[in-house]
């Protein structure tokens, strides 16, 4: 490979971030732009190193593309880790005053690095990686487009180092899931388009008549979050040359169209797109069909619909004209129904083989995935009606949902995923050890029980003592009481998500020994080979 | 030919499940966030509202950057006790001119949506510089480096010039005097008549005690003592706010 057009392209690049590093008009920006000079310069140094000049071996046209997915695998594992690691972080932060460092590393700094650091670099990897294996499996077709998958995989993530170290310098937009600034947002916009077209691209050129339900998710998840991404940080920067940008819209219109989009970022990056693992890998390791076709048309059509109206429960009893949060609130209790469909739909894929949650740990992980989805598919639209709202909003109760959701279904399905593609990715008969996958399910398990049960108490606690009244109607307890109270909740949290750092820890050692193709030894998972029988 | 076998067509033509999928996402938002934009009542009728000064929108820029919106609210909401903690319940003409509105979705912190006023500039300065010098019980971060921080501005007209284009009402003569404006309203010996006459019931004085050079805890606590302040609430008329 001689790369000329990359390099030349990337040294243009690197050039124009120098000079932006050079007029920028404010200082964040010209570190910002350093920053990516040197990622750049970066990129460059490897492709020069990296070329060859000796004619490549022509590619086999009917075999896939699995590099991008191998680099994805691994890109999941290390931003999982990263991003959980900042979590625990901030937990402590939170019990512990005393370890925000300013300017850096306060609170309010580094928790976008968390959310993003999980959401979009975690999730966001594991959707891309997973979704190229199975498009390219499901239609039979080789990932079009040639390097454009490579493209994709490394565009994503300059988009994820430029958000990061943005966040830490004090570039954000400060709108919830959608910190970064309006050339961090063109950037990842280029690449989502190119991602689209990777996949649609790949669909059109399938071998099999019919599109896999799967990627109906994958397909659905791309385009509702371009649509979603490019409407929600519309924004007017006040120099090409600085960081600062002014959100096109203002107050309440700003406030909906951006719960408009962090709804749905749920709705379609973190279930969507969820889902659509779930219907490949679910059935694949399980070794059983999708329960039931239908359900999953119905299913299909109906989260879409419902889930896009659901943004106004964000913004209950807010300056948000009230019909606009009554709507909001119908919708999401509708949309507890299509999302137990789902759930059912993949539970019951397992009938059947129900004996394998004793004997596989990845099967067992994937349904402790799905039962969570469930549990916080009741829980949102339950939280999402007026008068629960008024005692949860604002509160940890809200952190305690969002993390079931997150550890639960999102880490779990991901987690459940990338233990089942990486011994085939790599050609490994099988993984390290299923021993440790048992100590990562329980680690995880135990603790998200631990992180949601805590929150629930502290968040209702909290709800309560705001609005508490003694008989002769004054408030029972200052601001600051309420916030001392919070003091023993913050630090059991952070002690259940250390649990779930560490079962992920585990996983990345794991996955590691795998792919550098060592196997430990060590008794079968109790059942899964078959006692012998004396002969009679 | 059921509606399932319908179905078909749609499972083998990529470009129709494209255009379906994005034609039944697109209706929720079309139905619930259009209307906002030209329903009148949206936005009720107050009076006292307007534009940020420039040192209030550096400070408003500052409390962006920090992220203060992940711990302290700026919406308070109709409830008994919400009120008389914080003052009247806000309305939506309240954040009319904030590109991005900074509701905030959690109160590790109180709200803040009417902390103008409530304490003195001083109070402000040593919380921030060491919360719990102030309050024994708060976990907020020290934002000490603030007052050490000179504002940075060549030209923050150019600032004013981008509001005003997504929306927000700043007059030519704001925008020629948007850097004047600036370092006048931190300095109590300037000649801010005009400035007042442009921003009504702006705040003005040395913020952070330091009268040598304007930082940005001078801009921070300008913007967070004027939170709440502007509209009138003695003329607003609650029945015909209601939506």
């Amino acid at each position: 490979m001689k790369f000329g057009t990359q390099i030349f392209v990337l040294s243009l690049f690197t050039f124009a971030a120098l000079v932006a590093a050079g007029f920028g008009v404010d200082q964040p920006f010209r570190q910002h732009m350093w920053v990516l000079f040197f990622v750049l310069l970066g990129f460059v140094a490897i492709l020069i190193r990296n070329t060859n000049f000796e004619v490549a071996a022509p590619i086999d046209p009917s075999a896939y593309m699995d590099g991008p997915i191998r680099y994805g695998a691994i890109a999941t594992m290390f931003w999982g880790v990263v991003g959980m690691l900042v979590g625990v972080v901030i937990a402590l932060q939170l019990a512990y005053p005393d370890l925000n460092i300013q300017p850096w590393f306060n609170f309010g700094r580094l928790r976008p690095l968390h959310t993003s650091g999980v959401v979009f670099a975690f999730g966001g990897n594991a959707l891309l990686c997973t979704s190229l294996y199975v498009v390219q499996r499901t239609c039979r077709a080789r990932l079009f487009g040639g390097d454009l998958a490579w493209f994709v995989f490394w565009g994503y993530q300059l988009f994820i180092v430029m958000a990061a170290t943005g966040y830490l310098l004090g570039i954000t937009e400060s709108r919830e899931y959608a910190e970064p600034e309006w050339y961090v947002d063109i950037w990842l916009t280029i690449v989502w388009v190119a991602y689209l077209i990777l996949f649609l691209g790949t669909i059109f050129k399938r071998k099999e008549p019919h599109i896999y339900v799967a990627n109906w998710f994958y397909l659905s998840f791309i385009v509702t979050i371009a649509m979603l991404h490019v409407i929600n940080n519309l924004s007017m920067p006040a120099s090409f040359l600085g960081s600062k940008s002014y959100s096109a819209f203002s107050g309440v219109q700003d406030a909906l169209t951006q719960w408009w989009y962090g709804h749905n970022a749920v709705g379609f990056f973190l279930t969507a797109g969820f889902l659509g693992m779930m219907y490949y890998f679910v059935p694949k390791q399980a070794n059983r069909p999708v329960y039931s076709y239908r359900l999953s048309i119905i299913h299909f059509w109906a989260i879409i619909f419902l889930y896009i109206w659901a943004g106004p429960h964000h913004l209950h009893y807010t300056a948000l004209p009230d019909w606009a949060q009554t709507l909001g609130m119908v919708f999401s209790i509708m949309l507890w129904m299509p999302s137990w469909g789902g759930m059912i739909n993949g539970l019951m894929t397992l009938s059947g083989a129900w004996d394998k949650l004793r004997t596989d740990p990845i099967i067992r992980m994937m349904v402790m995935a799905i039962a969570f989805y469930g549990m916080s598919t009741f829980e949102g639209p339950m939280m999402s009606i007026k008068t629960v709202n008024s005692l949860s909003h604002y509160t940890d109760w809200t952190i305690g949902h969002v993390h079931s959701g997150a550890l639960g279904w999102v880490g779990m399905i991901s987690f459940g995923a990338i233990y089942f593609m990486v011994p085939k990715l790599w050609n490994r008969e099988r993984l390290y050890s299923l021993r440790l996958v048992t100590w990562h399910f329980w680690l995880a398990t135990l603790g998200i029980v631990v992180y949601a049960a805590v929150m629930w108490v502290s968040g209702v606690m909290q709800g309560l003592m705001w609005r508490e009244y003694d008989e002769q109607g004054f408030l029972v307890y200052s601001f600051a009481e309420t916030v001392a109270a919070m003091h023993p909740y913050y630090l059991m949290r952070a002690i259940g998500g250390a649990m779930y750092l560490s079962g992920a820890l585990i996983m990345a050692w794991n996955i590691a020994m795998t792919i550098l193709g060592y196997q430990r030894e060590e008794e079968p998972m109790p059942g899964s080979v078959p006692a012998l029988q004396p002969a009679e | 030919m059921g509606l399932m076998d319908r179905h078909a067509l749609i499972e083998k033509n990529a470009t129709l499940l494209l255009v379906g999928s994005l034609l039944v996402v697109t209706v929720g938002g079309i139905v619930e966030i259009a209307p906002l934009f030209y329903l009148d009542n949206t936005i009720e009728k107050v009076e006292g509202m307007r534009p940020y000064s420039p040192l209030e929108l550096v400070g408003r820029n500052i409390y962006v950057r920090e992220g203060c919106y992940l711990c302290h609210s700026q919406m308070i909401r109709p409830f008994r006790d919400e009120v008389e903690r914080y003052g009247h319940y806000s309305l939506a003409a309240e954040s009319m001119y904030d590109h991005p509105f900074q509701w905030g979705s959690k109160r590790t912190g109180p709200d803040l949506a009417r902390v103008g006023d409530r304490y003195s500039n001083l109070w402000h300065v040593e919380h921030l510089t060491d919360p719990r010098s102030v309050v024994p019980e708060s976990i907020m971060p020290s934002y000490a480096f603030l007052k050490d921080t000179p504002i940075e501005v060549e030209d923050f007209s150019t600032h004013l010039v981008a509001n005003r284009r997504v929306g927000v009402p700043y007059s030519d003569d704001m925008i020629a005097r948007a850097n004047a404006d600036l370092m006048a309203q931190a300095d109590p010996n300037a000649d801010t008549s005009g400035l007042e006459a442009r921003y009504p019931k702006a705040k003005i004085g040395d913020f952070d005690g330091n009268p040598q050079q304007v930082t940005e805890m001078d801009a921070l606590v300008a913007y967070l003592q004027m939170l709440g302040t502007l509209v009138d609430f003695k003329n607003y008329d609650e029945a015909a706010g209601y939506r």
